[in-house]
């Protein structure tokens, strides 16, 4: 609760918060009710214009309701985003972990490692996986999740590395703190300020990786709706239909901007913290140095 | 200086070595069979141990490795098990398109992110500061592809000015018409890397103008302008180019993209229809040329990283 009043206070914060409810609620109104069957092909109804013939949005070559798939759509962009970041959150973690507990060339390894791994675009890992087992919501979640993770564990490395250097670990170590221990109660906790800003970009990434992976034909198959595919069905009658070529676009566009705003103002409420922690820092050197 | 030098190069050898090992794994060992996915769903098992064989599968992986990345280094990138192309034989025809796409997005992002970058940090009290950074924080949400689509539906369809898609069958041969195929694609990717670079620039410019030394430079005389100029760009420039480094990657997977947005012949198309194909002995090859890219020209970077800035010069 506190986190989110203090998100709400910014106004990037309350504005992401918005975009990513209104993506939530698409999705999860999507599973109860569309206005038609996204999916169902009427060609009789092909082309109709927005507000014609009951189909707000109007329909695209095939007849299918534009409002009806850019809903089911959102399914597919959040369930994505959602895997995506869980398997970076627990990638960049081990890998983070692993380069800072264990002797110190085995963590020289696996930062070397990382550091090439990065070197991968997270569209060229898609492909790679693409090409052994064809397109679907798996080799997209995959990529972006090691993708994003090894991004992850730089910077949870970084943060790693400080916390331990810190003194409440030094004096938790004396009062006799095993490693997991101290990694539970000290470390985590104070790393998760900085990995949670760094998963909503996760979740920004995912959005795009999979718009983009979709239009180039290597998304969920049909009859998944992914706004991607959408873009890439539309493109060739874009002169005809430009409308039904604004819409998804604009649908993945406010997503990626909800999760990038929310992830600005989670980072303007963790950095609160970080000041009062630093104030009381520079509190304490001051008494010291009295 | 030089020290620095050879430590780098070594490690981008090492890069690059580590990049082969695990483009080379990660399609060999995947489970997944390759002879399998060439065969088709139909072929018997002695037909598949057949093209297994053919293709030299049945070998051990470290002499395959070495097959492979000894074709690699004398410039043999992989052959289609379709059609008998060559990635080799294709790559100068598809880097004539792919490589001035690249360059010239980047020259393109630069020119636009930098004075919008300073402006948005100086005037950041203003509402122009505050709108050209708001401008900035909706282009890094834009869809890449989106913004190419977006292009052509006002240049190319509204006002016909430009060609939507294609590039002339002649290539370069035909300069006028190259270029004018490559306005729109280099406007997207410029837009699209533009827009974080503008996001760095700012932050970069911010920093600088709350040093000490920006002071000292105002205490001498210089106005605010003339301070910046002599003294706080240079000191600016230096995190933009290591984020420039790190951009490569997205720039690589955007030209991807941009190319099939605009039916683009270059190595990123190849590589969309060699995944299509699954033609993975090209694809092997496509991901590691583009891969041993982004880490050469990250290589390059550092290097002028610590070109423009002295105090790195003298560090190992």
């Amino acid at each position: 609760m506190t986190v989110l009043r203090a998100v709400l206070k910014s106004r990037s914060g309350a504005v992401g918060l918005v975009l990513v409810g209104l993506l939530v609620l698409s999705a999860l109104v999507s599973l109860v009710w569309t206005p038609y069957d996204p999916t169902l092909a009427r060609p009789q109804d092909g082309w109709l214009l927005p507000f014609s013939g009951g189909h707000v949005l109007g329909t695209d070559r095939l007849g299918r309701d534009e409002l009806s798939q850019l809903l089911a759509g959102a399914r597919g962009t959040l369930l994505t985003a959602l895997l995506a970041a869980a398997i970076a959150a627990v990638v960049g973690l081990t890998l983070a972990l692993a380069a800072v507990l264990v002797p110190r060339w085995i963590g020289a390894v696996v930062v070397q490692l990382t550091d090439v791994l990065i070197a991968f675009p997270v569209l060229l890992i898609a492909m790679i996986l693409t090409a052994v087992y064809g397109g679907s919501t798996w080799t997209v979640v995959t990529a972006v999740g090691v993708g994003a993770g090894v991004n992850l564990a730089r910077v949870a490395r970084a943060e790693a590395g400080r916390v331990l250097n810190t003194d409440y670990v030094l004096a938790a170590h004396a009062a006799g703190s095993g490693t997991w221990r101290t990694v539970r109660k000290h470390l985590l906790p104070n790393i998760a300020p900085t990995l949670v800003v760094q998963l909503s970009l996760v979740l920004s990434v995912a959005v795009l990786a999979e718009a983009a992976l979709s239009f180039l034909g290597f998304g969920a198959p049909a009859p998944a709706i992914s706004w991607g595919r959408m873009l890439h069905e539309q493109q060739q009658y874009i002169a005809a239909r430009p409308l039904l070529v604004i819409w998804p676009g604009l649908a993945v566009a406010a997503s990626v901007l909800g999760f990038n705003l929310l992830g600005d103002g989670l980072r303007e409420a963790a950095d609160a913290r970080l000041r009062v922690r630093e104030a009381a820092d520079a509190g304490l050197r001051v008494r010291e140095a009295s | 200086m030089t020290l620095y030098v050879l430590r780098r190069a070594a490690l981008l050898v090492v890069s690059l070595l580590a990049a082969s090992v695990l483009v080379f794994l990660v399609l060999r060992l995947l489970p997944g069979d390759i002879a399998q996915t060439i065969g088709g769903i139909k072929a018997t098992p002695a037909q598949v141990a057949a093209v297994r064989h053919d293709l030299g599968l049945d070998r051990p992986l470290a002499a395959q490795y070495a097959d492979w990345i000894g074709g690699v280094v004398t410039g043999d990138f992989g052959r289609s098990v379709l059609d008998g192309t060559s990635v080799s034989g294709q790559l100068a025809e598809k880097f004539a398109v792919t490589g001035p796409l690249a360059a010239g997005a980047v020259v393109l992002a630069l020119a636009f992110a930098v004075p919008l970058g300073i402006v948005a940090a100086v005037r950041r009290e203003s509402r122009l500061g505050g709108l050209v950074n708001a401008v900035g924080q909706f282009g890094i949400a834009l869809p890449t592809l989106w913004v190419g689509l977006l292009l052509v539906l006002v240049f190319a369809v509204q006002v016909r000015w430009l060609p939507a898609q294609g590039f002339p069958v002649d290539g370069w041969a035909e300069p006028g018409q190259a270029l004018r195929s490559l306005v729109l694609p280099w406007l997207t990717l410029a837009l699209s890397e533009g827009a974080v670079l503008l996001r760095f620039v700012r932050s970069a410019v911010l920093d600088v103008l709350h040093q000490d030394w920006l002071r000292t430079a105002r205490a001498k005389g210089h106005t605010r302008t003339g301070a910046l100029v002599r003294h706080g760009l240079r000191n600016a420039a230096v995190p933009v180019v290591a984020v420039l480094g790190l951009q490569i990657a997205a720039l690589v997977a955007g030209a991807v993209v941009v190319e099939q947005v605009f039916v683009l012949p270059g190595v990123g198309q190849m590589l969309i229809t060699d995944v299509g194909n699954r033609d993975l002995d090209k694809v092997q090859g496509e991901i590691l040329l583009l891969t041993g890219a982004v880490l050469v020209i990250g290589f390059l970077v550092d290097l002028a990283h610590r070109l423009i800035d002295p105090r790195l010069r003298s560090a190992v």
